[in-house]
Order: C-alpha cells, then structure tokens, then sequence
C-alpha cells in the first residue's frame, strides 16, 4: 500500500482534493450538486467504456480509431433490437453483439491482413453511419426501461453512494466494476503482462513464445464488447431513443480521454469524470445565466477541451511503443 | 584478454569418450526438472582444471546432475545440423550446411554479413522453417516448430536486437512467456526471486526492479542472457553479441561466456569480429555465400588473417597500409559545440576538435556519445545549440545540408539507407544526388541525362559497383555496394573535408577492404578526414590522430601510432 502511494502520490493528492471539494459543494448546495454530479456520471459512462476500449486496443498495439462506429452500431442494434423484440435482455445482446462483430473486423483486417488501422478505423465509421442512418426508422418505443438499482449498503454513503450506487442504471455499474477490472488485468495478470508486451515489442513477446496475431485478434475483438455496452447505455439507459448520429463524437472523445489517462484504465476514468463534470459545469451555470452564451457554445465545450487536452499532453505521455504497426514475424 | 582455455577446452578434440546416452530425447528433459545447476559454486576455469574433468574418471563416474555439467556429458553432440538449405525468392541464404555442438564447447560461426548466419541460426530456433535438412537436437530429429519449442528442448538465443520490452522492469521482462500466477494475480516475486539468484549464481549484477530502457546496453544484454539462463538452456546462441558493446563489456562478456562453457552450457557465437571469436571460441566454422567454407578444429595456430582469408575468400588486408600522413593547415575547426539530440537532451557537449588538411581523425566513442548528432551538426542536418564550427574560412554554424556541400563537405552518413540513398533512384541519379543542379549534370534548370550516364559509367568502373547497369535501382544493390555509391558521390567532387560516419557498417570485408583504401586516398589528395566509427579496430587502423569521446565531448586526443587499446577502451567508457 505505502509503495503504491509512493509511486502514485501526486495522482492520490489530485484525488482527494477533488473529492475534498466535491463533498465541500456537496454539503453546501445538496440539490445542485447531486444533479450535477449525477449529469456528469452519466455523460461519462459511455466514455469510460469507450476509453477501455482504446486502452485494451492500443495497449495491444492496435489503434481503434472505430470506436465511434462501434458505439453508433451498437447504440441503433440495441435500440431496435429491444423495440422490435420487445425485450431489453435481447437490445443489450444485440448491440454487445455489433460491438463484438465490428471489433472482430477491425481485428481481423489490421491484424490478420496487415491494413492500415487508421483506415480500417475510418471504413467502421462510414459504414456505421451508412447503415444506421439507412434503416432508421421514427417513432420507435422501448418496451420498457433499463432496470435501475439500489445497491444496499453502498447507496448510503453521502455523495459517492448517492452518484454512482443508488438508483443507478445496470451499465453504469458494470462500467464502474470493468474500468477496475481492466486495470487489474492490464497491470497484474499475466494476460495483462503480456497485452503490454505485444503492444509495446511484439517481438520480444513472440521469441518468449506469445502468439501476438492471436492475442490481438482477441483482445481488439472482445474490447468491441464493450464499445457495444457504451452504445446500448446510449439510447436504451440515458436517452431511451435513437437518433441518428447520436454518437455525435463520444468514440473520439475517448481516444482523447485514454491519451489524458496516459493508456491506464483508471486514470482514464478519472479523466471522463471529468469530461463530464466540465460538461454538466458549463450547462448548469448557462441554466443560471451565470454565463449568458448560447446553448450550442456550451455544447461545444467536450470538444474544445478534447483538442486543449491533447496540446496539453501532447509530449508528455508516451503511446505503446508498437502502436499502429502491424506485426510481421522474421522471415515471412 | 585472457585465452586461457583457448585450444585445451575439454570438448576441442573429437575424441571424447562419451557418446550420446540413449535416453537423451526430447522427454528426458521435459520429464527430468533434475536441478540443473550449470554452475558450481566455483567456477575453476584454468586449463588445468578443465583437463582434469575430462580425464578425472572420480567426476565421470559422478550422475550427471553432480558433475557440474547438467544433464549430459561433456563433449556429447547436443546439436547436429545436416545439410541444412534455405532459400529466400532466388537469394539461396543457406546451402548445405553441416555443423554441430558439442556440449561445454563454444562455437564460433563466423562469416560476413549476409553470409547466411542470422538465417542460420533462426531456423535452429525455429523463427524460419528451412527448406530442406536436418536438425538434431539431442538426438531428437523432431523439427524446430517455433521458439518456444526450441526454448522446451533447451536452446536459448540472444538476439542482436534485444528482445526486450523497453518499458518493463527485467523481472516482467523474465517473467514474459512463462508467468506464474496466484490466485488469478501475476506473482512478480518469484520472477524477481528467480533474477536475484540467477544473477548471483552468474555472477551478472542485474537489479530486477529495474526498468531496461535506463540500463546501459550492456546491462540489457546481461538481461537477455539471464533470461535464457532462466530458461534452463543448454545451448546459447548469441548473435552478434559484441556489436553493441565497449571494449570493457565485450571483454567481460567474453569472460562470461567462458565461464558459461566450463560450466557444461554449449555456446553459438555469430560475429564477424575475428579477434573476439579467436579469443574465446574451441571452435570456428566460417560461412561465405551461405555455405560453410572452412571449419578450425584446431585454433592454436590460427590467426585472424587465415579466418579473413576464409571468411572472404581471397587474402585480404586488415591492417590499411597508409604512407605517413602530412597534415597541412587547418580545414575543419570546431570549437565549444552544443547540438541536442532528439530526445532533446544535450548530446553534444562542448565538441571541441581540428582537422588538418592530409590527416585522418578518428573519432572513437561508444555508439550515443553525441557523434551521431556531432555528425549530423556538421552535415547542417542538425540545429546548433551553441558553439562553432568552420570549414576553412566559411562559417558553418548555420548552414543547411545544401550549403555545407558547397562549402567542400563530403559526408558519408551513418545510416546510408536513410540519409545516403534514395533506393527507388537509379545509381546513376543517386551519384549526382549532391550535384544534380550544377554543370555539367544540368543546364539552365534541365536535367543533362547523358552526363549523369557518363559519369556513372564512370564511377561504377572507379568504384567496382557491382551492379548490372547504372540503371539499376539503388535499393536492390547489397550494402557492401550500396556504400561505395555513398563514397563515390561523396568523393567524386573533391572534398575540402571527408567526414565519414561508420563509413563500414554492414559492409563486407572486401568492400571495407576497399572504402579504407579509397579513404586514405583521399586524405592523400589533401583532404582532410574526420571518420567517426564504433568499431575501435577501424579507428585504429585507419586514423592518423584518435579523439576519444564520452558524454559529447573530446576526452583526449592521441597520435595513433603507438595508441593503447586497453587506454582508449576505458576512455571510452567514460574512466579519464
């Protein structure tokens, strides 16, 4: 523990003078603060799955620039699959399934047949957009809504119960348990140890004996997994509808957040907390005329803070060592 | 250098009294976890003590696992390689290749680049499947599959270019491939358990927590060999091991390697180094051409100049004759540089050197001591940071790459691939790549085609380019051929100063041969030299005035008659 505050200190002290602050305007204003707080939890959700996504992805070596796609499938396959079945379990499965297939195809023609990620990355978007916006249909309902829990005990804590355990959606909790899960993975598994490995030097994995074209394959596929979980809150959790082109951006913004989170699962989701505490900041105080700009200025904040972050950590973070680049054994 | 088992290790001979013991297949090594403890406690490694293992029947009688030797015996073939042939498209790499190991023995294969050892040894661990032939592995013929099988059947290699991932400390870098897990959870303790002890039993410091990319090059290569180590290893290829390292390291390695071999772990050494495989190996077997061409049993009366004869095929000579210099005025002054590298640290630090018209100065130094930037500086393909630099009277602090042409540098660059070439150009445009707007190669803005063919023609006869036309693209030439298009170009025009960096990286001995000879030509037509190279050998045979450096700057200069390698070998490590 005392190591792991040694090697982590400015990130802990970061930490809890947020948290210091937080429970500060907590105590002080309940009300404006919860939903606030709340806002910001739920704009996040889908970026923090998203920025796992692009962590698994590029700690592997692949650059998932379909992120966006992925998310846009999964968010339209999730919304009609449970408005024509009229049953939510198949909308979750069919919009974690497009996740998976789309991954699978990033996987398989960067990986497999060596094109280039970037554009691969671009052809998922295109066809995402294509497919969503062609069959697109109005007026379609949710036969009903994501269930929502209480998780006794923990929904009890001021705050931080109140936020992330009490009343929330199924996906907003999953998305709190994978972020811990990939980051326990990536940094203290052997599966972790060696998706560092094959993203870093994939030779050097691979004379240890590592299949880098399979585990790759694997891994950018299953991340699709979760790129379909992010769709799915889209517009069956936090919206309840689908809209075309609802993803206005979120696959991109969390390249961007996984750059912010330095490639690390958890700071990652720190950083989308705090896309989102930005976010639902500027539109409470423009609800205040505390800044009196027009609605669609304030909507432009996630973006203009996507391009200050990425001034700002330009250089100073440091991508997987083999990212981008396809592996080709010696000899072949 | 100490040779002190040179010609009496116990497996020199082929007479050993050991044959392959009939159990020694692949299962007997799975199947045995024996402690293979290829070190005693002591490691005696006088001649003496070596003879009298072979000879002391007490210690043959012992169960292998007791005799300090492993699971075998001393001298029993542990690899045996028949007529092994690969070819790439038309390029035949290898042809017919015998060989085997024997275990205890250091085996060196030696040959030039791209004489087929890299392909060699690849396929032995299993990274190229061959294309006929035969592999035996302790008696087991069962083909090589990929690396992992033949790290299971106890071969390790390191590579050239270490397998390493730079972001890891060594004990993940260890643990890679083969983790052991608890409760789901990676257990780093026993990987950094297993570098501690593996380390002290060899006697190679490594501190486990740390990460590879902040340890030297020869740290990192400790690393590589106790990571094969870790794997319980028979037999050790090592790929061009030395390139990389300081006189000191390659000296230490070797004592490392000879430790290793007296320990019943069998050794591969790829080099083209001739004095390093002379000063450890039992054994030398040299490929040309992808084929094997001599093998010396015997090394007690060879010398380097067989092995080059072998190695080349023809005598060639080692030492550059030279006629004395005559050093006239000053051409080349550079006083107090500063350049940043790319990292932006100050690699070039307070660079201060002269060269004389007439004179070669040899700047030694261990690779990433600032010269590449150095070169790069005076090249102008390199913002100065301070300081100043001036060929003759022009002042070349600022100029571009443009510009120091015309002020009269030739510049042979370090990577010809990147900075020398453009290999989708024919030879004949790549000759003119630095003249290719001036008279008589254009005219009024036209480029004239039939002087860039003449003087090809020209050079290609000068230059012995081995090519089938001047309009053969440079990118499929050999890199022996490729740099004498460097070094024709850069001394067609008449240099005031010849800078040339690594000028016979990756060359063949013919060709070196030959770039040596024209190098020392040039400085004879009153050209000043700067010759900026890692190979201490070629800085010593070709300079007329050595300037060691370390950390970016001169730590001393020496005429190089008379200069003592063992003196320059620790300036350069950074001991002034």
């Amino acid at each position: 523990m005392s190591e792991w505050f040694a090697r982590n200190r400015a990130m802990a002290i970061l930490g809890l003078v947020v948290l210091v602050l937080a429970y500060a305007y907590y105590f002080a204003d309940k009300t404006t603060a919860l939903s606030m707080y709340r806002y910001s939890w739920s704009y996040a959700v889908p970026l923090v799955l998203c920025a796992m996504v692009g962590v698994i992805g590029e700690r592997s070596g692949v650059v998932n620039i379909g992120i966006e796609g992925q998310l846009l499938v999964a968010a339209f396959a999730g919304f009609f699959g449970a408005a024509y079945s009229g049953s939510i379990i198949v909308g979750i499965l069919a919009g974690v399934g497009c996740g998976l297939i789309m991954g699978g195809f990033l996987a398989w023609t960067t990986v497999k047949w060596r094109m280039d990620q970037i554009i691969a990355g671009v052809v998922l978007n295109i066809v995402a957009t294509g497919i969503t916006s062609f069959y697109y249909k109005p007026g379609q309902l949710l036969p009903s809504l994501m269930p929502h829990v209480n998780i006794p005990g923990l929904s009890s804590i001021p705050l931080i119960g109140e936020v992330f355990f009490k009343g929330t959606g199924v996906i907003a909790l999953a998305a709190i348990v994978i972020a811990i899960g990939v980051h326990l993975a990536l940094f203290r598994t052997k599966w972790g140890l060696r998706t560092r490995a094959i993203g870093e030097y994939p030779s050097a994995a691979d004379t240890a004996g590592i299949n880098v074209i399979r585990m790759r394959l694997i891994n950018v596929t299953m991340a699709g997994a979760l790129a379909g979980l992010a769709g799915v809150y889209l517009s069956m959790d936090s919206t309840s509808s689908f809209e075309r082109g609802m993803s206005a951006g979120r696959g991109f913004l969390a390249l961007a957040i996984m750059i912010f989170g330095a490639w690390r699962p958890l700071r990652a989701a720190a950083a989308a907390l705090f896309f989102g505490f930005v976010t639902a900041a500027a539109s409470q105080l423009q609800a205040d005329k505390v800044i009196d700009v027009a609605p669609q200025l304030v909507g432009t904040l996630p973006y203009v803070m996507t391009l200050v972050v990425l001034a700002v950590a330009a250089g100073k973070v440091r991508a997987p060592g083999a990212v981008g680049q396809p592996f080709i054994k010696e000899g072949q | 250098m100490s040779d002190q088992t040179q010609g009496t290790s116990p497996a020199n001979d082929g007479t050993q009294p050991h044959g392959i013991p009939a159990s020694a297949g692949k299962g007997d090594v799975d199947a045995a976890p024996t402690e293979y403890d290829p070190h005693p406690v002591e490691v005696d490694a006088s001649p003496e003590h070596l003879e009298a293992i072979v000879t002391n029947e007490e210690i043959l009688a012992l169960p292998p696992e007791k005799s300090g030797f492993g699971a075998g015996n001393v001298g029993e073939v542990l690899l045996d390689v028949k007529n092994l042939s690969k070819a790439f498209g038309k390029v035949q790499a290898n042809k017919d290749i015998t060989f085997n190991v024997r275990r205890g023995e250091i085996v060196a294969l030696l040959g030039e680049n791209g004489a087929g050892k890299s392909t060699l040894m690849n396929q032995i661990f299993g990274l190229i499947t061959p294309d006929t032939g035969e592999v035996t592995i302790k008696g087991d013929k069962t083909p090589v599959k990929n690396p992992k099988d033949a790290i299971g059947r106890g071969i390790g290699m390191v590579h050239q270019h270490f397998q390493l991932v730079p972001v890891m400390t060594v004990a993940e870098n260890m643990a890679l491939g083969h983790e052991t897990s608890k409760g789901g959870f990676l257990d780093l303790e026993s990987a950094r358990a297993m570098v501690r002890e593996l380390s002290e039993k060899h006697g190679l410091a490594v501190d486990p927590d740390a990460e590879i990319e902040d340890l030297p090059v020869g740290t990192q290569q400790r690393v590589e060999i106790l990571k094969a180590l870790s794997r319980k290893v028979d037999l050790l290829i090592l790929d061009e091991p030395t390139a990389v390292l300081t006189p000191q390291e390659t000296d230490e390695l070797l004592g490392v390697m000879k430790d290793l071999a007296n320990s019943g772990t069998s050794l591969v050494f790829i080099t083209h180094k001739l004095r390093e495989a002379l000063a450890v190996a039992d054994r030398v077997y040299v490929l040309r051409r992808g084929e094997v061409v001599g093998q010396v049993d015997d090394l007690t009366h060879t010398t380097t100049t067989d092995l080059a004869t072998m190695m080349v095929g023809r005598s060639v000579v080692l030492n550059v004759e030279k006629p004395e210099a005559k050093p006239g005025e000053v051409v080349l002054d550079v006083q107090d540089l500063h350049v940043k590298d790319d990292r932006n640290l100050m690699a070039v630090n307070g660079f201060s050197l002269q060269v004389r018209a007439g004179e070669i100065v040899g700047v030694a130094g261990v690779e990433g001591n600032g010269q590449r930037e150095l070169v790069e500086a005076l090249a102008g393909m390199r913002k100065v940071v301070s300081g100043r630099m001036s060929l003759g009277d022009m002042d070349l602090t600022k100029a571009n790459p443009y510009q120091t042409h015309h002020a009269g540098l030739g510049h042979i660059p370090e990577d010809r691939e990147k900075h020398g070439l453009v290999g989708a150009y024919s030879i004949a445009d790549n000759l003119v790549l630095n003249e290719y707007d001036q008279e008589p190669y254009a005219k009024g803005g036209v480029r004239q085609f039939d002087a860039v063919r003449a003087n090809a023609e020209k050079q290609r006869d000068e230059f012995d380019i081995r090519s089938s036309g001047v309009e053969q693209s440079a990118g499929s030439l050999s890199g022996g051929n490729k740099q004498k298009v460097v070094v024709a170009r850069e001394m067609a025009f008449g240099p005031k100063v010849l800078m040339a960096a690594q000028p016979t990286r990756g060359v063949d001995v013919g060709s070196i041969e030959f770039i040596h000879k024209r190098i020392v030509e040039a400085r004879d037509a009153g050209a000043g030299v700067l010759l900026v190279s890692a190979e201490l050998d070629e800085v010593l045979s070709l300079a007329d005035r050595i300037a060691v450096v370390h950390g970016g700057q001169v730590v001393k200069e020496m005429p190089a008659e008379g200069a003592d390698r063992a003196e320059i070998g620790r300036l350069m490590a950074g001991d002034h």
